[in-house]
């Protein structure tokens, strides 16, 4: 489906699987491994001794934030109550990332037999995973997975003799962004609003139904397996001081090679875009890349060289996300970028905390005055102002990071800012009240083929002579540059005089 | 295939569900008494249960098509918590839709992957060509358009759906060659619903 990247460079650990096996088929997976570390957890090694495996080998959470994964397991292990959850957060929301998506379609197994594992650990006999409904495919082989493991006892009562009983339900989301947050994914979960509430408590202690519960990502579940069977020690040999293992990247936008890449925490920016992505779309100059979906940021040309981990991504200004990467060429106009994700958050806001639902807005309105030629040099000021005010107080995690795109593309891009602002000029040609199309009157031979196709009848002129478009009446459709067979209609980024 | 909207000849059936207590207030529903049964079958293969109302939403706007306020009544009662919840709900979460979509409902992806290779131009060649904006049915029924937020199918980017199927790497000029295989006049057009 998605091209094949190269495979320089990588190193599959949470895909080991994906593409080798037929995921409707248990024995393939099990051919595989799948279930080994499992069998060798109840088997050999008490809860904490498996917590304590994790927490040697460094792995932190998958889905953005990088909490340590084997710490999280143990607060939920020490939770007393007599029901305990383990949740799989497969609600991948963030545009641009599909790595959970490959996972569940590819090798559903693997996600399965590490939350029996997360339930043994913590003390859970259910799970749950948490899936979009936009996943059909994921949501099929996931019920077939799980009924084919239910039958060869490895999920269900008794598992592999050892009195175990663990069993795992689906719970489907609906088209709900927010719903990645784990308080608000847990209300999803018992049939709400996906709205989230304040933390602590959290979910390890007071989670769905009120009972401890332990949320973690589906790439996070995908790791656990091999860290099982291939020691700590060997997990926290790859990737960097503070971020241990692999991370699945999704390389998305105008590059070369899309997909799905598997690498070292700690390799460049340089080398994924260059290496295995192949480059720049047709050779065009590479602008920015955005990470970590609406929460994250840009990172620009002198962040190429930055080995990616967890902290320096967040000093850069961005964060790892879910693992999303949008390359963007010389023709992405970055204030239409912020204002696309601010877009984003305002439809996906779920309106419970003021900063969030209206300071949002705000930045938006302001954003648009700017891509309109509207905007003053004190909207600048504004935008960074009510960006620092949301980010303090908005409820959750949404919230807190939402101002992000508008304050990475400020600080990188203020250039960029600056022309929309004063000269009235967007350089990438993008925003269509910047610029105008003008007819060469060299070239231009009077054939009317641009006349007849404009819809709003701004252009002008006699037969076999060079005609003329109104820019007050153009809506910079596009349709004559396509209709001219002579050349002869260009863009002009220098403004006209704005009212 | 989605049924047809409910029209006035569906509801021949006065259906009277008592709330609660004895005292409570009668609400009236005006379902026929057929869809009354289905919906009912729904959300005991839930058990009833409330933690599950949005798969039970799931599995009738499956069958439905769409979940008016009547059929959202229903539920509230067989679940056993208010219709204001289950409204709510319906309201919180994209995927639900309280009018009918077409029988081929399309959606544009607008994540950023389809957003920088050109998703904006799709839609509005989209809307140029069926003469309805976002959320919005044709008058026969047959096709609407709605947005969603990545199909996670970005390396295929622009990508639309048509029912569940997706087609990726969709050119402005591809959107007419897609509609004309939903046409009414093609008569091969298979399409699976969702």
């Amino acid at each position: 489906m998605e091209k094949q990247i190269t495979q320089q460079g990588q190193l599959r650990i949470a895909l080991r699987n994906c593409g080798m096996l037929d995921p409707e088929n248990i024995a393939e997976s099990i051919a595989r491994d799948a279930y080994q570390a499992l069998g060798k957890v109840l088997k050999e090694l008490s809860p904490q001794e498996c917590i304590n495996i994790l927490k040697q080998s460094g792995l932190r959470g998958r889905g953005g934030a990088g909490f340590p994964t084997g710490l999280k397991w143990e607060i939920a292990s020490k939770s007393q109550s007599d029901q305990k959850y383990v949740v799989c957060n497969a609600d991948e929301g963030d545009p641009g990332a599909f790595m959970d998506r490959s996972i569940l379609e590819g090798d559903p197994h693997s996600v399965l037999e590490a939350m029996a594992i997360c339930g043994y650990c913590i003390g859970a006999d259910k799970g749950l995973i948490y899936i979009r409904a936009e996943y059909p495919l994921a949501i099929k082989r996931l019920r077939i997975a799980i009924d084919q493991a239910m039958e060869d006892g490895l999920l269900g009562k008794n598992i592999l003799g050892s009195g175990f009983n663990f069993e795992i339900k689906l719970r489907y989301g609906a088209g709900a962004f927010v719903c990645g947050e784990e308080t608000a994914l847990i209300h999803s979960m018992e049939g709400k609003r996906g709205e989230p509430t304040n933390k602590p408590p959290f979910p390890a202690t007071s989670g769905f139904m009120k009972k401890p519960t332990n949320v973690n990502n589906v790439e996070t579940f995908a790791n656990i397996a091999p860290i099982i069977l291939k020691g700590p020690d060997w997990f926290s040999s790859i990737g960097t001081k503070n971020s241990k293992g692999t991370k699945v990247f999704a390389l998305a936008g105008k590059i070369n090679n899309v997909g799905l890449i598997e690498v070292p925490m700690g390799t460049s920016l340089r080398e994924i875009i260059y290496e295995i992505g192949g480059g720049i779309k047709e050779d065009k100059k590479f602008k920015a890349v955005q990470t970590g979906g609406p929460s994250g940021g840009c990172l620009t040309e002198k962040h190429l060289d930055t080995p990616i981990d967890y902290e320096n991504l967040i000093e850069a200004g961005s964060m790892m996300g879910s693992g999303g990467m949008i390359v963007m060429d010389e023709n992405d106009c970055m204030v239409s970028v912020a204002k696309f994700y601010l877009d984003f958050i305002v439809g996906e806001s779920c309106g419970k905390c003021t900063p969030c639902r209206v300071g949002n807005k705000r930045l938006y309105e302001i954003l648009e005055k700017i891509t309109q030629g509207k905007g003053v040099m004190k909207d600048l000021e504004k935008l960074k102002n009510l960006s620092y005010i949301i980010k303090d107080t908005a409820l959750c995690g949404l919230g807190q990071t939402s101002p992000n795109p508008v304050l990475s593309t400020l600080e990188n891009f203020y250039d960029e800012y600056y022309e929309h602002v004063v000269e009235k000029k967007c350089r990438a040609g993008h925003c269509k009240n910047l610029f105008h199309y003008v007819i060469n009157e060299e070239l231009c031979v009077g054939c009317a083929a641009c006349k007849r196709c404009c819809p709003v009848h701004a252009i002008t002129g006699d037969k076999r002579m060079p005609h003329y478009i109104d820019s007050n009446i153009c809506i910079r459709c596009g349709e004559c540059i396509e209709k001219c067979s002579f050349d002869a209609i260009s863009i002009q980024l220098e403004p006209k005089i704005l009212v | 295939m989605v049924p047809k909207l409910m029209c006035d000849d569906d509801m021949v059936d006065i259906y009277s569900v008592p709330s609660g207590d004895k005292d409570s207030l009668k609400v009236t529903i005006k379902l026929s008494k057929e869809k009354i049964e289905t919906i009912n079958r729904i959300c005991a293969s839930f058990e009833n249960n409330p933690e599950e109302l949005i798969n039970v939403l799931h599995e009738t706007q499956n069958t439905l098509g769409y979940l008016p306020a009547e059929v959202q009544e229903i539920i509230a009662h067989n679940l056993k918590i208010s219709s204001a919840h289950v409204y709510g709900v319906v309201t919180f979460y994209s995927y639900f839709t309280m009018v009918p979509k077409g029988d081929y409902p399309i959606s544009v992806c607008m994540g950023t992957a389809c957003y920088v290779r050109g998703a904006e131009k799709i839609l509005e060649e989209l809307k140029k060509e069926l003469k309805i904006g976002i959320g919005e049915t044709t008058p026969d029924q047959r096709f609407s358009i709605s947005c969603l937020r990545c199909v996670g199918a970005c390396g295929l980017a622009p990508v639309l759906m048509v029912g569940e199927k997706v087609y990726g790497s969709v050119s402005p000029d591809d959107v007419k060659k897609i509609l004309n295989e939903y046409r009414e006049d093609n008569e091969d057009c298979k399409c699976q619903q969702l």
